[in-house]
């Protein structure tokens, strides 16, 4: 690792750009071995389920962060996007003389296509400025087209939604896609497709120019570029991916509601690239795993994973802004300077007693939870493997007490930490 | 006589009652170093704000090669030629400072919106972009956050992004503002500079640097041109001494 960090400063082309990233091609392999590998790890159909919906989230999540991360753009209502390029992949789907002569792998493309369609329709009036104009803007759009739903009951299929059959598509090398696997690695395919070219775009003048008008779009002004074109660019692309996403989501679950377009989902997808960190490219990739995993599985352990899902998110606005890429590429610099092991055991001492902390926190959650919306007569709860009765005292007590001691050490030990954090980031002593 | 580089007419600007800018005719010729004088709320940054079309004037034209430049946007007079600094530093703070000049070559260079050019492959923007830099002497400091500069390394920055694009018409508004004597000379030096053979156009209030750069001096009062010419003469005019120079003159020794 820290060979690839220290080139040779003397060649003004290998230096590392700080903040951004350089073309190399280590982690695209890393990633493509991954995709391909994983439904030999996880090969039941539910694992396969779970990476599907990931991929699909982090199509959705790096299309956003163009608007987000690199354009400086707020958006509050963009599963519209998504929801209209699936919604086309439906329609598609149940044309059958059209979806049988053509490959099933193809129909991301038409997703895109109508995402991008309905992006230059709405980017023409909404990327004039960017702040709190285009999130007012985005967010009416979002909720219009919501509303649509139940009028354009053709299109979107009114509260039933629009379903469809992948299989009728025109085999592909002998492939129907009817079992899981076979979608996996069509989904698989398209993310990789998607994100190398969304990176791609990134280094493209027009993707420079759309961080040059995040940062100051007057400067950018007094350069030849017009913010407004360099916007309207970003958000047309944006719109191509989400609706690829939305695409692959057709392909996945072969039908699309209402759900797709609404509020909530253009919510959550805002969620999920913040908590990745918008400043680096891979930081939705990041969010969209860490989400989804949260969505599923924890949500068969607990019924108020969304809650433990919001409570990451705020911690996450609140002590990490750069969200869990930031949180990682902190450590680069001690990292660089060789002091990485100076943090090993004050990390230990800290965050060990927090996470025990932390989950009797959980506990006096779950507890308050089954002691108030059990069924009556109910009172056994099971916990960490261990079966009581919520309507006993002691439960109550070990869990506070594991709480507070838990939270108690780890604030007695902070100190430490963020003392040895400082060491690690000065230069010094070894170099 | 060949055309202007830059030629304002009968220029006016008012904001609400308060009349800022009060009909300004001048002229100012191809390859010429011309500065703009004045005491302070004399409209002198205003002037430079409707001639690249930050604000739009009340009145009046501006020409860029004979070329009126009424009613396009900043970013169409950047691509007619026209560049200009700002009064604040005003950069890409968190881009590293090589970036901001490679941006800032985008456009000349021809890349307009394209999305099918990578940046790091091209050559001619890294070695243009490193050209740039080592001009304003911040080759070494290449791979930094550009807000991480100092300020006289920032204001370097501005005025490399200023000409990076090739612009014949250069505007900088107080170059010099709150620098150091040194900091002021090595800024001076770096006008001269890079700013050969190209229309200059400068507000300044440092009278050592106007006096050392400029060809022709403009003086701004209350937003009127009260004297225009040679160092010499603008210094000799009984006006200009009254309403301005006299004091500044003064200070100066």
């Amino acid at each position: 690792m820290s060979d690839q960090i220290t080139t040779d400063p003397s060649k003004p082309a290998q230096r590392m750009r700080a903040g951004s990233m350089t073309l190399t091609l280590g982690p695209w392999i890393v990633a493509a071995i991954l995709l391909a590998a994983l439904p030999f790890i996880f090969t039941s159909n539910s694992g396969l389920t779970i990476m599907n919906q990931m991929w699909i989230t982090v199509v959705f999540a790096l299309a956003y962060n163009m608007l987000l991360g690199q354009g400086g753009m707020l958006s509050f209502g963009h599963a519209v996007y998504a929801g209209v390029g699936g919604f086309a992949c439906m329609h598609i789907m149940n044309a059958s003389d059209f979806f049988a002569s053509m490959p099933l792998p193809l129909l991301p493309i038409f997703g895109g296509l109508f995402g991008m369609g309905l992006a230059l329709i709405v980017g023409a009036f909404s990327t004039r400025s960017a702040g709190t104009v285009f999130a007012m803007i985005s967010l009416g759009v979002g909720e219009l087209i919501a509303a649509c739903s139940v009028i354009i009951v053709a299109f979107f299929g009114g509260e039933e939604g629009i379903s469809g059959d992948r299989g009728e598509a025109l085999p592909f090398f002998g492939l129907n896609f009817w079992s899981q696997i076979e979608v996996y690695y069509l989904t698989a395919f398209w993310v990789f497709i998607s994100a190398v070219l969304m990176y791609l775009w990134s280094r493209t003048p027009v993707g420079r120019m759309a961080n040059a008008v995040r940062d100051n779009p007057e400067r950018a002004e007094f350069l030849g570029y017009s913010s407004r074109w360099v916007r309207f660019y970003s958000f047309v692309a944006s719109g191509f991916f989400a609706g690829v996403a939305g695409g692959l989501f057709a392909i996945n679950y072969e039908i699309l509601t209402e759900e797709n377009l609404n509020a909530a989902s253009s919510g959550v997808i805002l969620l999920v690239t913040f908590l990745g960190g918008v400043g680096f490219f891979f930081g939705p990739i990041l969010g969209a795993i860490v989400f989804t995993l949260v969505q599923t599985v924890l949500s068969l352990e607990t019924e108020l994973w969304a809650f433990y899902a919001g409570s990451l998110f705020v911690a996450t606005v609140m002590f990490f802004p750069g969200g869990l890429a930031g949180l990682i590429m902190m450590h680069v610099p001690p990292l660089r300077l060789g002091k990485l092991g100076v943090l090993t055991v004050p990390y230990i001492k800290t965050l060990i007693p927090a996470a025990i902390g932390i989950l009797g926190l959980c506990s006096l959650v779950e507890m308050t939870f089954h002691y108030r919306h059990a069924a009556t007569g109910d009172h056994e709860m099971t916990l960490f493997w261990t079966t009581f009765d919520s309507h006993t005292i002691l439960p109550w007590i070990i869990a506070g007490a594991v709480t507070l001691i838990g939270l108690g050490i780890a604030r007695t030990t902070a100190p430490a930490l963020k003392e040895a954090w400082n060491e690690a980031n000065t230069a010094g002593g070894k170099r | 006589m060949s055309t202007p580089a830059l030629e304002l007419t009968g220029l006016t600007k008012s904001f609400g009652k308060a009349e800022i800018i009060r009909g300004i005719d001048l002229s100012i010729g191809k390859a010429e170093r011309h500065a703009i004088i004045g005491p302070n709320g004399a409209g002198k940054s205003t002037l430079f704000n409707l001639i690249t079309a930050r604000f739009a004037p009340t009145s009046g034209t501006v020409k860029l090669h004979g070329e009126d430049l009424t009613g396009l946007q900043p970013f169409q007079i950047n691509r007619k030629g026209l560049s200009r600094s700002f009064q604040i530093t005003n950069i890409f703070p968190k881009m590293t400072v090589f970036e901001n000049v490679r941006c800032a070559l985008l456009w000349a260079q021809g890349y307009k919106y394209s999305f099918w050019n990578l940046v790091e492959r091209s050559r001619r923007l890294t070695e243009g972009a490193d050209a740039i830099l080592d001009q304003i002497n911040l080759l070494p400091r290449h791979d930094l956050p550009a807000g991480m500069l100092s300020y006289a390394e920032q204001r370097a920055l501005e005025i490399g992004i200023t000409i990076a694009g090739g612009a014949d018409v250069i505007m900088l508004d107080e170059p010099t503002a709150g620098m150091s004597h040194s900091e002021t000379d090595y800024i001076t030096d770096l006008i001269l500079k890079v700013t050969e053979g190209k229309t200059l156009i400068m507000v300044e209030h440092d009278m050592g640097v106007v006096f050392g750069l400029a060809d022709r001096i403009s003086v701004l009062v209350y937003g009127e041109i009260i004297a225009t010419g040679k160092p010499e003469d603008v210094r000799g005019d009984p006006k200009v001494q009254e309403a301005y120079l006299g004091a500044a003159l003064e200070e100066e020794h």
